[in-house]
């Protein structure tokens, strides 16, 4: 139900609304809850209205932060990924 | 995609859980809820639990809108949606959970109701600008994540001169159901979970902020971190939540960093604000009546407000008795603790609205989870469950 997905906007329209494209899906949604959005800049999409700007600089701190708390040396390289196994 | 691919490195996640197995105290066990469904459906789906240590575990919250909605709400739609004049908009989660009498609103649908699914309240707007004979009612349900959209698409309806546009609402607050799953006061010792801590919500969070949490987390002496919807935000918030623990700290911590702040969406909280106000209380399944736990539509909305517009009176109606959807919404059960779980109640054909949304317990257990149970048939049935410290 809350599911966002983070998302470009390619262009700025009338009425606080934004072209933005995932994938190759081009889709209208509104930016209305955001000030100052720009082309270029990487939103949270939850039903149609962009919710928030994600900070480019803190999602690169993040994954730092990430990198940090890793145990160096592991894991074994080789082991797969998480994710489609069970989609 | 930009800002999902890097946030599910397996070799990552697996290394950052090897720090959570190093650092978390071999003497002690560790029980955290994750509130948000969206955290259980990726915990689940990207095997989380397996990379955590045994003495670590993970306990599924009541963050899922449509779980958490109870069935007189559900019957109060399908009546809505059965009158001749109206249009229901709906999101598809809700078209499936099971209603009184075996009903549903997909069921309704199929007897003739003019039931549609939608992705945005912008689109019932619009069809009741294109259908101006036909009374268009949108079911809004969520938390404060769902919330701003709903009062925007109402202030749309309002700037167009719209009268044929009302929303049915049923929109809860996130902080009053922590709330109540911490404060067990007066409750018996079976209806108590032992909890250490809170992944706290993602995108709730992206409009709320962190501030509300703080108050939580200092009365009843449980961490909080804030985390993302991604395997790698969830194990990240794990191994901050293990470090607070052992460091004795009870604090509220972000690690959503990238689109979470303090103070959250300004803009959001105002026009949420401008468009609805705290109902006394309001019943949520399996937590029972919560006081100011839920939004209505204030007075000067109510040309828009389906309740008043139809003078919806709820009738509370009981779940499926062997249905154990209550109890695990507040983490005293598990899905598998359900004798329905897997023999009548699956995704196909639900009984419990926990089988429903792919973010419910029930529903990300048999869909991800449930070749644990066979692998492990000796494992306990019934988690333990002791007096809160």
């Amino acid at each position: 139900m809350c599911l966002a997905i983070p998302i470009r906007v390619e262009a700025l329209l009338p009425e606080q609304m934004a072209r933005v494209t995932l994938s190759g899906v081009s889709k209208v949604v509104s930016v209305a809850l955001l000030e100052d959005v720009q082309v270029g800049d990487y939103v949270l999409l939850h039903v149609g209205y962009a919710l928030t700007r994600l900070d480019p600089d803190e999602a690169e701190r993040t994954l730092a932060l990430m990198r940090e708390a890793a145990v160096p040396g592991l894991p074994a390289p080789g082991l797969p990924a998480l994710g489609e196994v069970a989609a | 995609m930009k800002y999902i691919d890097e946030y599910r490195d397996g070799g990552l996640a697996r290394s950052i859980a090897a720090t959570i197995a190093k650092e978390a105290l071999a003497d002690r066990h560790y029980r955290f809820m994750e509130f948000c469904g969206g955290h259980t459906h990726a915990i689940s789906r990207y095997g989380v639990e397996d990379l955590l240590p045994a003495n670590v575990e993970m306990v599924h919250g009541p963050g899922c809108p449509v779980c958490v909605l109870p069935v007189g709400r559900i019957d109060d739609a399908i009546r809505l949606g059965m009158r001749p004049e109206t249009t229901l908009c709906t999101y598809a989660d809700l078209m499936r959970v099971p209603a009184s009498g075996g009903a549903s609103l997909l069921k309704a649908k199929a007897a003739g109701a003019d039931i549609r699914m939608i992705y945005s309240p912008m689109d019932a707007v619009l069809i009741a600008e294109a259908e101006p004979a036909r009374a268009v009612v949108f079911f809004a349900i969520g938390f404060e994540t769902t919330t701003p959209s709903t009062a925007l698409a109402i202030g749309l309806a309002r700037r167009k001169g719209l009268t044929n546009f009302s929303v049915f609402c049923n929109h809860v607050l996130t902080p009053s159901a922590i709330r109540a799953i911490l404060d067990t006061q007066g409750r018996p010792e079976t209806e108590r979970v032992r909890l250490d801590g809170f992944v706290g919500p993602a995108h709730v969070s992206t409009v709320i902020g962190t501030a509300p949490y703080v108050a939580l987390a200092a009365e009843f002496e449980k961490p909080v971190v804030v985390a993302g919807f991604e395997p790698l935000d969830v194990v990240q918030a794990i191994l901050m939540l293990v470090r607070q623990v052992n460091e004795g700290r009870s604090v509220v911590e972000n690690q959503y960093i990238r689109a979470v702040t303090n103070a959250g969406n300004r803009i959001a909280q105002r026009e949420i604000a401008e468009i609805f106000e705290l109902r006394e209380t309001f019943e949520w399944r399996g937590l029972g009546d919560l006081p100011a736990s839920a939004l209505r539509i204030r007075e000067a909305y109510a040309l828009f407000d389906a309740e008043r517009r139809y003078r919806v009176v709820t009738t509370p109606a009981a779940d499926n008795p062997a249905c154990e959807c209550a109890d695990v919404l507040r983490g005293l059960k598990t899905p598998a603790d359900c004798k329905l779980f897997g023999t009548v109640c699956s995704p196909e054909t639900p009984m419990g609205s926990c089988m429903v949304s792919p973010e419910g317990a029930c529903a990300a257990h048999w869909t991800y989870g449930r070749f644990r149970d066979r692998a492990k048939p000796a494992a306990p049935k019934a988690r333990p469950v002791q007096a809160a410290a």
